[in-house]
């Protein structure tokens, strides 16, 4: 039998949840990404429309929402990273502390942007 | 009466719950649940406890849905609205009612070397280890398991790859890995290197979050990890 939410429900799981989703997304933008920017070169016309369509608000709000998931993977691999390379001794808190600092690196990420963009 | 409603797990793999009402006391623990059922209610429920005490590590189960040690949960601390389900724990196979298979779990220690192997004799000096030095302050930070299975039960790689060696095992390792008086700590290494072993790991951290001794696994983990790629760097994995 395996273990449903119930269990899985802690502020380390959720972070890994974060971090793997924020991945995921990542993943499936960058390419969506790089073919716009494939758009540039082949003539500034197109380009032209497209930048013109990221004017719309939608588009401004996913934007804001894509810098908050880099934001979030990236401050979630500094995390990982603390906790695989920093040797730590028995039940520390300071985990937790890498965790909110997750958080709060990635919103205000996502604030700084969002005030650029509006 | 006050009374608990609890829900108890009957059966093999495929069985189901049943339900008892369970008179409640002040400091009544959930092996105290289990044991009144057993006496009052249903003498053919199996389920596995020694030492009442939190030492022997043999009565953890799912309680609410997440794995505890029974014996020093206290009913106050887990019931919702007066309730409590009740299963064996998870990631093993179920031999009967609460009591689960342990043999993966145990086996599995085997798997990772996870016994002292000795180099001295009786007829050798005492070895002289200083508290102070930092392999033996990383294995006592990780000693003190009891081998109850909870972090076992709570890791989801274990449940994604069966191979995996799973959190106790490797935190074992882990502790041999730091005794300068172990015999094995090379081949010990290699035994924990690779995917089932400590690189399997995920980091989700499920395991110290529900440690009933508060041990760290992920950080044993860690270091095992670090351990293997230095290993390897060097050759001689
Ligand atoms: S940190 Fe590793 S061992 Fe612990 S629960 Fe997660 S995957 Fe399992
Ligand atoms: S590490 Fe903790 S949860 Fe895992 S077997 Fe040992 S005492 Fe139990
Ligand atoms: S009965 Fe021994 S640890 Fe609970």
């Amino acid at each position: 039998m395996r273990n449903d939410l119930r269990s899985r429900n802690h502020r380390c799981f959720w972070a890994f949840l974060v971090h793997r989703v924020s991945g995921v997304a990542l993943s499936v933008f960058l390419p969506l990404h790089f073919w716009v920017l494939g758009q540039a070169l082949e003539g500034a016309g197109r380009l032209e429309s497209f930048l013109r369509w990221t004017d719309h608000p939608l588009v401004k709000l996913s934007e804001i929402g894509l810098v908050l998931l880099l934001a979030a993977h990236l401050s979630g691999g500094l995390r990982l990273l603390l906790l695989e390379f920093r040797p730590w001794p028995a039940a520390p808190r300071w985990q937790q502390g890498a965790l909110a600092l997750t958080a709060g690196v990635s919103a205000a990420f996502g604030l700084l942007f969002a005030l650029n963009v509006l | 009466m006050d009374l608990l409603r609890v829900k108890i797990w009957r059966g093999g793999e495929s069985g189901g719950f049943a339900t008892y009402d369970v008179p409640r006391q002040g400091d009544q623990t959930v092996l105290d649940v289990v044991t009144y059922i057993q006496r009052q209610l249903e003498p053919s429920l199996a389920y596995r406890f020694a030492c009442r005490v939190g030492m022997c590590g043999s009565c953890a189960m799912t309680v609410n849905g997440v794995a505890r040690w029974t014996c020093r949960t206290h009913v106050a601390k887990v019931e919702i609205d007066g309730g409590l389900e009740i299963a064996p724990l998870r990631n093993l196979p179920v031999i009967k009612d609460l009591v689960a298979d342990m043999r993966e779990f145990f086996g599995k220690w085997k798997k990772a070397r996870g016994h002292f192997v000795a180099t001295a004799t009786r007829r050798d000096e005492f070895a002289r280890i200083s508290p102070e030095t930092p392999q033996r302050k990383a294995a006592d930070a990780a000693i003190e398991c009891i081998g109850c299975g909870v972090c076992y039960a709570s890791c989801d790689t274990v449940s994604w790859n069966p191979e995996y060696l799973g959190p106790a095992a490797l935190n074992r390792a882990w502790t041999l890995f730091n005794d300068v008086r172990d015999g094995a700590r090379a081949e010990r290494l290699q035994d924990v290197a690779g995917d089932a072993g400590c690189q399997g790991c995920h980091t989700h951290l499920s395991c110290g979050e529900r440690c009933p001794k508060r041990l760290q696994p992920t950080a044993a983990i860690a270091g095992l990890k670090r351990a293997t790629a230095l290993a390897a760097m060097r050759g001689k994995l």
